[in-house]
């Protein structure tokens, strides 16, 4: 590997470039997916590659290859020259990167239980046993779980110097169910939509979920919400639970601090932003109680690692301090242009592609508000909404609309009636700005989502959120109905 | 270029046949793909990432007493094979049995045209010729004062197939892609696109003229109450409707599930709609088969507003005790097979008529972000984009900020009441769904939001 580390970097430089990285990455992964109390599909996937990034004339080129042998790196490396020869024909500014240090070092995402060494015999049992408790519930049509698994080892080494071997370990898993009428469809998932919760760890966050202990209930709720009553429409007090908070922080928070979308280097596909540069250390993003972090060094999130894919170390930055918007997510091309160092948020989903700016894991500080249980009883009238069902927020992320499974109205402190097809929607700093109360430690949780996408080629790639579940006041509700 | 241009017909065969060969009992499938991709990104009126990929992988599939399983590599000499098909045979060995499992797909060669939907000018395509295109963009801008950002893509790919029932299917196809928007002041903005097989057909200038013109246009925009309106909807709009349509319903499993708003038999739309699905019309982007090796076949999804089919895999074929239509994902999977290459009649209409005829309503020239709120009445929630414009006496009057929509598409499809004389082909942002459509004139479109003017430039 050294081997064809040096020859990259040596034909790069040769070339004239001044800068050049190469990642080397190896990535399998296993799925196992149980349909209807049968082994819907099973798989085991392995991809390696490398990919090839230069710096020259102050213009960008890349070229990845599935081909680790000596030829094919010397003609990638050149393939990756000519692009950006003719990417500098259409030029303004040459690009400079950050002062940040060259690294030599390591990184293992630490576990107990390699998930992908539980034999599948284990991982069928949980889901097996999943789907049976799904399916005592009467009215049940579709039982669905999943069970993930990944291992991505890859090596970064650039011509500053810098040399990095890291080894992150990943498990995820779920189950969903639905009930159908004539007219009516209604999911369940848990104890997440979008295939569960994901973590970087060892396959004891997978037994920690319990799957079967929750089939039968989230069965039970499908089968209730066909009868349930449509949510009201209007304007309401409403308690979010952690895991749609965590989308919530995603759409309206994670994607507007990207730098390089602030800077329109997205403008093409999903937007920009209108966290704009001179909104920094001066917008009221959100009320008082609002603290919100981009966190890679947390345990156990989908978005932590030890570096980067620009080399930079893992970090703990403030994004929203007391509400007032104080940072962004950037990388060593955009950092520069805020007069600022690299906060190390360039990931690629991949070999084959190159890294920009992703969330690590932006979280959602807890508060002080108590158990769920204690903020529930704390309201007098509203509507605790739980569990993704949709997500949807325009190329600026102001106007937000998602929806959820499930709500309960909240009655005088208690969970009352159940109700169908809730949605909710708002402008994002003025849902912020009447966040009232979030709940404490006690009920934070660290998510994954595994599904997110960005750039051109679209990168899917994995990213956290911790999130406790918080009040909002005066949210419209109900809408379309 | 080591992806698909180190493998042609013979080296093929002869990859299918080594990994099959080493599968000794049961049954065996060998999935080829291979993807040699470009892609220039512009933005500020710079190219700011520009990349190129090469990849080949195979898929095996293998199955006994009624167990499959499943691995990918894309390690392809002699002991990546081996050691492939050692992973699919350990997998297939632990499974658990399914007796609804995906058959293996009858040998039934695939009959299309040679070199149905490639190009070897798309294939060829150099950095050079998609940079030289960015700037034509670009310069199309440049009068306006906007800021243009943009992508050029073109790819080369095939897809090739083998099984153990003596199927042998294989298709290589190019791709091309051109879009800009364009932002001005007061955050303006315009959007085009264009796309093909053959990236000759790409006019990079008049894409890019077209944004402009429509980012020009669309200075101090107002805000617009939220409310039911008439709508004019441009192709790029109705596409993205058309994609979730297809997203939501147009499988059979969907319908098997119940989470279809396709009511086979029923009018669910108006009499002047008609959409179909296929894979080996040139004036799509087309895909002669599927990843399960069957031929693609034209299907009729909804003739004069009613639904007369579904698209089948074979796992929903046997299912329903017919064929499968060549609409389906590697198998296994829980996920059923989709509509692709999507087709809607054209009208007679131009979009001037169409505009004629509305005294108070708004033009959409795209939708942003739309996603599903509830597929069983087929209902979506998304934002105008791009070229938002209010209408009034028949003429579009001024630019307005962009709304939210939540609205269920079989009713609104319902409602049209003109439908253009021309269709566009239409590249989809998230998904695979390729789209020729027409614009279309809509009686009522409920639109429920509005953007806040807050961070307009």
């Amino acid at each position: 590997m050294k081997e064809l580390i040096e020859l990259a970097l040596d034909a790069a430089d040769q070339a004239g470039a001044e800068y050049a990285d190469i990642r080397i990455v190896e990535r399998e992964t296993e799925s196992l997916a149980v349909k209807n109390g049968v082994l819907g599909s099973a798989s085991t996937d392995r991809t390696a590659g490398f990919g090839v990034r230069v710096l020259l004339n102050g213009a960008w080129g890349f070229a990845g290859s599935a081909q680790l042998e000596r030829a094919e790196v010397t003609q990638i490396t050149r393939e990756a020259v000519a692009i950006a020869r003719a990417s500098s024909m259409v030029q303004r500014e040459p690009i400079v990167l950050d002062g940040t240090p060259a690294v030599v070092g390591s990184y293992h995402t630490p576990y107990l239980e390699d998930p992908m060494t539980v034999s599948i015999d284990d991982k069928l049992k949980i889901l097996l046993e999943a789907d049976a408790a799904m399916g005592r519930v009467a009215g049940v049509k579709v039982r669905q779980g999943q069970i993930e698994s990944a291992r991505e080892r890859k090596t970064f080494a650039s011509s500053e110097g810098a040399h990095l071997e890291q080894e992150l370990v990943e498990a995820g898993g779920g189950i969903e169910v639905s009930a159908a009428s004539a007219s009516e469809m209604q999911q369940r998932s848990y104890p997440a939509s979008l295939g569960g919760q994901h973590v970087t760890g060892g396959f004891e966050a997978i037994r920690a979920l319990d799957l079967p202990g929750h089939g039968q209930r989230i069965a039970e709720e499908a089968v209730a919400l066909l009868d349930a009553p449509d949510c009201p429409s209007g304007d309401m007090t409403v308690i979010i639970d952690s895991s749609q908070m965590a989308l919530q922080v995603h759409e309206s928070c994670g994607h507007p601090i990207e730098l390089d979308r602030v800077l329109g280097m997205e403008a093409s596909f999903a937007g920009t932003s209108f966290l704009t540069l001179d909104k920094l250390g001066a917008l009221q993003y959100g009320s008082e109680l609002v603290n919100i972090d981009a966190d890679a060094t947390i345990p156990g999130g989908l978005g932590t690692f030890g570096f980067d894919d620009e080399g930079v170390p893992a970090q703990n930055v403030p994004i929203v301090s007391a509400g007032l918007f104080v940072g962004y997510l950037t990388n060593r091309e955009t950092a520069p242009i805020i007069g600022r160092q690299s906060m190390g948020s360039s990931r690629a989903s991949g070999w084959n592609v190159i890294p920009i700016i992703r969330m690590t894991n932006v979280n959602l500080r807890p508060g002080a508000a108590g158990s769920l249980e204690d903020l529930i009883a704390d309201t007098a009238n509203g509507l605790f909404l739980s569990t993704n069902h949709s997500w949807s927020i325009d190329d600026r992320r102001l106007n937000f609309q998602f929806g959820t499974q499930i709500a309960w109205l909240i009655r005088n402190g208690r969970l009352t009636q159940m109700v169908k097809n809730p949605i909710y929607t708002g402008i994002t700093p003025e849902f912020w700005g009447r966040c009232d109360a979030i709940c404490g430690p006690q009920e934070w949780q660290l998510w994954g989502v595994p599904n997110c996408g960005k750039g051109e080629p679209m990168q899917t790639h994995r990213v956290g959120h911790g999130a406790a579940p918080a009040r909002f006041h005066e949210v419209r509700v109900g809408v379309g109905q | 270029m080591t992806g698909g241009a180190a493998w042609d017909r013979p080296a093929l065969e002869a990859l299918l046949a080594t990994a099959l060969g080493l599968v000794d009992t049961g049954e065996a499938e060998a999935i080829f793909t291979s993807r040699d991709a470009a892609l220039t990104r512009f933005a500020n009126s710079r190219i700011h990432q520009n990349v190129a990929e090469h990849d080949a992988t195979l898929r095996m599939r293998v199955m006994r007493d009624g167990r499959t399983g499943v691995a990918t590599t894309n390690r392809l000499d002699a002991d990546g094979l081996r050691e492939l098909v050692g992973r699919a045979n350990e997998i297939c060995l632990r499974a658990t049995a399914n007796p609804d499992s995906s058959p293996l797909a009858d040998p039934l060669a695939a009959t299309y045209p040679e070199g149905l939907g490639y190009a070897e000018a798309t294939a060829h395509a150099d950095p050079t010729m998609r940079a030289s295109g960015a700037r034509s963009v670009i310069a199309a801008g440049a009068p306006a004062g906007l800021e243009v950002s943009g992508a050029f893509s073109t790819e080369a790919s095939t897809l090739a197939i083998a099984n153990s029932h003596g199927l042998w299917n294989s298709h290589a196809a190019t791709q091309s892609k051109l879009l800009t928007v364009m932002i001005g002041g007061g955050g303006a903005s315009g959007y085009a696109q264009a796309s093909g097989s053959d990236v000759r057909t790409i006019d990079a200038t008049a894409v890019g003229e077209e944004a402009a013109e429509k980012a020009s246009r669309g200075v101090d925009a107002i805000g617009l109450e939220p409310g039911e309106y008439p709508v004019v909807l441009e192709e790029y709009a109705v596409a993205a409707l058309l994609e979730y349509l297809s997203a939501m319903g147009f499988s059979a499993l969907a319908v098997d599930e119940g989470r279809s708003f396709m009511e086979l038999g029923q009018q669910i739309m108006g009499e002047n709609v008609t959409i179909w699905d296929d894979g080996l019309d040139p004036r799509g982007m087309p895909a002669a088969i599927d990843f399960e090796g069957v031929p693609k076949q034209r299907v009729d999804l909804i003739t004069d507003g009613v639904a007369c089919a579904v698209v089948h895999d074979t796992a929903t074929a046997v299912r329903a005790g017919t064929t499968s239509t060549g609409h389906g994902h590697p198998a296994p999977n829980v996920w059923g097979p989709t509509a692709w290459n999507l087709f809607m009649a054209p009208g007679s209409r131009s979009k001037d008529s169409m505009l004629a005829g509305i005294e108070r309503g708004i033009w959409v020239t795209r939708f942003h972000y739309v996603n599903i709120v509830h597929a069983k009445r087929g209902i979506l929630t998304g934002m105008t984009k791009d070229g938002t414009f209010l209408i009034e006496d028949g003429r579009i009057v001024r630019p307005i900020r962009n709304l939210r929509f939540t609205q269920s598409i079989p009713e609104a499809f319902s409602r049209i009441e003109g439908i253009g004389s021309e269709t566009r082909l239409v590249a989809p942002e998230y998904s695979g769904i390729f789209a020729r459509v027409p614009a279309l004139q809509i009686g009522r479109f409920a639109f429920t939001g509005a953007t806040s003017n807050e961070g307009a430039a």
